[in-house]
């Protein structure tokens, strides 16, 4: 059967087993891949979303699960024609080193700021404690994010 | 395939189609030998990193982008020759090829150290260009890619510049010598400025001169300044695209599973259950393993676990601790690989009861942020294959060998990579991926490894370990003995690639043999440990061990000797660009005063020519020691780009915490029992603590910093922790000895 789900505000019909996890509904499915595989068991949150504005981890979030919800991927947060306070954030203080965990940090931080918009270092530290950054970006990302904090309070 | 491909299959140079098709700048030394592979036409050969068409300039990086920002540090070079804007820049990584071979890549391993300048050693490193050209590896690794590229790809910049100057003063009646060059076009003396697209085609068809002067450090636009990444909008938007990003039309997904017995075959399989999912086209057996192919990754991951294999027995030795016990027993005379540092009288000077110990590290995994990833497809009578890889020039070789075409009917095509750390020097997934092409004809498919896959499925740093004597007299070291045993790398790594090089492994005692102290008496040893689990070069190679051996030995005698540990490096090294690192990391730390209940560590290590010094600080809390600050100073020759410098110094150290803290892979049954991040952990953010770097430049040549952040960082953790606690931690990881918040 065939699932309805929303993305990126698009209505979109998924043709995928209901037991699929929308880490592959999005990427293989839709292809659309700024969301990245890292473990697959919520340990490294690569996969981050938002699926109605919480930030999950969507290797474990299920299509028949997300069906009619509303989910925002990295491709909706900002395009690099119109970006996100946060993307622009992350630009300017060039904090990406191979990547590849930047989706999942960046929709992280998101969540992050919706529910607190000025955090203080522990804050950071702590909503961001689920997501693996390999290359040990982490000290640009703090300041990136208090740097959105500050442009989103305007 | 990337736009090289069709540029590269179209005739070059011929009247205005040369403006349609592009045009390829470069040059270097020994030009006349490696086919040019953007041109057809291999009569011209030319290095081609410069690429003139219709839509501009584009800049041919020919290093994998795994993160470390070579791809803008390179094109910075071309562009600062050129007088390009930054913002005029375009790069592309360019195919597979012989031409873009790694120079550098072997000068770690010549018998000198790097703090020797001499003629001798100069020479020796001189002629490691030679093998290394006829080995032609497009190959980024070692932390070379910036010392290989810094004249080459300048020169490459100034030749290009100096043929569109000679265009333009063809074409105005102007003398070159009145034209100048600035934001991509000449400049005529009336003002006008010609396009560097609207010389370029008059340009190919003129002989190109010899390399002109490079323009002195002074001059510098681009370089020396922190510049935006290029690949920096892609990577914050979503829109860079990984290997597995790519798509086709048709594409199918993969995924394989290999013996959990490193480097065995398949015995027999069953693929009836998987061949029955939902979704699944095909079971293939591939290089040590299976692969099921499917219209969606996940299908092809749950019926992957349906297929069932008996695997051949592991080539190896079963537990880790039979492994330990093996390391042991190789350091004897007749397991001697090295002993290229020899001063003084050692044994002479070291009584019987000399403070003695043993240090030792286990086997690491790369744990990439991106598993191991490969896309092919045999199109036809061509075979293309994009993987993030750090050898190119290899899979070339692989697919021919795979396929049976020649290497001239493979395209390669190098994605950015999700990490890399040495992991993707490595071949094993990309076999696998063109076995399931040639399989499957006219499909391309995309292979992906499962987290579980690549955590089990490592070319491992080695398990190592180092015996250490040492005396001291007159708060000094009088004589330090370092017996250092590993299985070889090199060999392992390139026996792999079917490549043999004889000789002693300068890996097994990188980090310790070339370090620039002055102790009177001062001796380090390698042992072979016998081939047994493969193993790889794993950030910073043999100096992520043999720096924490080596640092921390140094530090114990510091407190036997009852001196400062940072006075006590200080005062037993003399070459200058090393003390001033120390000192840098004691001005910025304030060492000597931490803050009430802190204490700190410090560590040094010269590796890949770059003198390092590190000061971590810890304090204990209610949940465990915490990391609370971080200090580090480098020593680059040529700082090209601070903020990429800064971003590489903090990731090798973090890289090099995560693993003195978490990192251990262990075996039971020939197999890895660490299968994902909860039992292999990296370095959080709550962990992470705030690190300073401070860039030097004192040191005699440029040097690459990809690598050289790393060593210091688990002796100088060590080392605090003794600080602060008395306890020395003399085997890796340190999480197994002390709980960590």
């Amino acid at each position: 059967m065939a699932y309805s789900l929303t993305v990126n505000g698009e209505t979109r019909l998924i043709d995928m087993p209901g037991d699929t996890p929308l880490l592959w509904v999005l990427r293989d499915g839709l292809h659309l891949t700024g969301t990245k595989y890292g473990c697959g068991v919520a340990a490294c949150g690569a996969c981050s979303v938002h699926v109605d504005g919480q930030a999950v981890r969507s290797c474990q979030t299920l299509l028949e699960d997300a069906a009619n919800a509303e989910v925002t991927t990295i491709e909706g947060l900002g395009t690099p024609e119109n970006l996100h306070a946060i993307q622009a954030a992350w630009l300017e203080h060039q904090v990406a080193q191979c990547g590849y965990c930047q989706s999942g940090q960046i929709m992280q931080a998101a969540a992050l700021l919706a529910e607190t918009p000025q955090p203080t270092d522990a804050e950071i530290d702590e909503a961001m404690g689920g997501n693996l950054c390999r290359c040990g970006t982490y000290p640009r990302i703090r300041a990136a994010v208090h740097s959105a904090a500050a442009t989103l309070k305007g | 395939m990337g736009r090289v491909k069709t540029i590269a299959r179209r005739t070059f140079l011929i009247g205005s189609a040369a403006i349609a098709g592009g045009v390829a700048f470069g040059t270097w030394q020994y030009k006349k030998a490696i086919p040019n592979p953007l041109l057809a036409d291999e009569a011209y050969t030319l290095t081609p990193y410069v690429l003139i068409d219709a839509n501009g300039v584009t800049l041919i990086t020919p290093r994998a982008e795994m993160g470390q920002g070579v791809q803008t540090t390179l094109a910075a070079l071309l562009a600062e020759e050129m007088d390009l804007d930054w913002d005029q820049v375009q790069i592309l990584h360019g195919p597979a090829s012989r031409a873009y071979f790694n120079a550098a890549i072997l000068e770690e391993g010549a018998p000198f150290v790097p703090t020797d300048t001499s003629w001798l050693a100069e020479t020796v490193r001189g002629a490691m260009h030679i093998p290394a050209k006829f080995l032609g590896m497009q190959i980024t690794g070692g932390s070379s890619s910036t010392p290989d590229a810094f004249d080459k790809m300048r020169a490459a910049g100034a030749v290009a510049r100096a043929a569109l100057v000679d265009a333009a003063a063809q074409r105005s009646g102007f003398a070159a010598g009145d034209l100048i060059t600035a934001r991509g076009a000449v400049v005529l003396p009336d003002g006008t400025e010609i396009p560097y697209a609207d010389l370029a085609a008059d340009a190919a068809n003129s002989d190109l001169p010899d390399t002109p002067p490079l323009k002195p450090q002074s001059e510098w636009r681009l370089l020396g300044r922190a510049l935006p990444r290029k690949d920096m909008l892609g990577k914050v938007t979503g829109t860079a695209q990984f290997t597995a990003d790519i798509r086709y039309p048709g594409m199918l997904f993969a995924t394989a599973r290999s013996n959990p017995g490193l480097g065995a075959g398949v015995t027999s399989y069953d693929a009836k259950a998987a061949l029955a999912y939902p979704g699944v086209e095909d079971v293939i057996e591939v290089p040590n393993g299976v692969a099921v192919v499917a219209n969606s990754t996940w299908a092809a991951f749950k019926a992957m676990e349906l297929v069932e294999i008996v695997w051949d027995p592991a080539p190896y030795a079963g537990t880790d601790a039979e492994m330990r016990a093996q390391v042991e027993a190789s350091l004897t005379a007749d397991h001697q690989d090295s002993r290229n540092r020899d001063d003084g009288d050692v044994a002479a000077n070291l009584p019987t009861d000399a403070w003695t110990a043993e240090y030792t590290v286990p086997y690491l995994a790369h744990a990439t942020m991106e598993p191991m990833t490969a896309g092919a497809w045999l199109d036809g009578d061509r075979l293309r294959v994009w993987a993030g890889n750090q050898l190119p020039t290899q899979v070339l070789k692989e697919g021919a060998a795979i396929t049976g075409l020649d290497e001239t009917a493979i395209d390669v095509e190098t994605p950015v990579m999700g990490g890399g750390f040495g992991r993707r020097a490595e071949m094993d997934f990309i076999k696998q991926a063109i076995t399931v092409a040639k399989a499957l004809p006219n499909r391309p498919v995309l292979l992906t490894w499962t987290r579980e896959e690549d955590m089990t499925h490592d070319a491992f740093r080695p398990m190592a370990m180092g015996r250490i004597s040492g005396t001291v007299a007159g708060g000094e070291i009088k004589a330090l003995d370092l017996h250092l045993a590993a299985p070889s790398v090199i060999s392992s790594q390139m026996g792999r690639i079917g490549l043999n090089l004889p000789g002693p492994d300068a890996t097994i005692v990188q980090g310790a043999w070339e370090q620039p102290y002055t102790f009177p008496n001062y001796r380090v040893t390698g042992y072979r440990v016998p081939a047994g689990v493969p193993v790889g070069s794993w950030r910073s190679v043999g100096a992520s061990q043999n720096a924490f051996f080596h640092e921390s030995a140094v530090d114990e005698l510091a407190y036997l000797a009852g001196v400062d540990p940072l006075e006590f490096r200080l005062n037993q090294i003399d070459h200058l660009p090393s003390r001033k690192v120390i000192e840098a990391v004691a001005a910025a730390s304030n060492w000597g005063n931490p803050p009430a209940g802190r204490a700190r560590g410090v560590a040094f290590c010269l590796s890949f020519g770059v003198p390092t010094a590190e000061v971590i600080e810890v304090a204990m809390t209610p949940q465990g020691l915490q990391m609370t600050g971080a200090w580090a100073a480098v020593d680059v020759g040529i700082a090209l780009d601070p903020s990429i410098i800064e971003a590489q110094v903090q990731g090798g150290m973090i890289y090099g915490l995560s693993a003195a803290i978490n990192g251990e892979i262990t075996f039971d049954g020939g197999h890895v029992q660490q299968t994902n991040f909860p039992d292999y952990d990296g370095l959080r953010m709550p962990q992470c603590p705030p690190i300073a770097v401070t860039v030097l430049e004192n040191g005699s040549k440029i040097r690459g910093i990809g690598e050289p952040g790393t060593p210091p960082a688990a002796p100088a953790l060590a080392n605090a922790i003794f600080a602060l606690t008395g306890q020395r931690i003399r085997a890796l990881p340190l999480g197994k000895a002390i709980g960590f918040a």
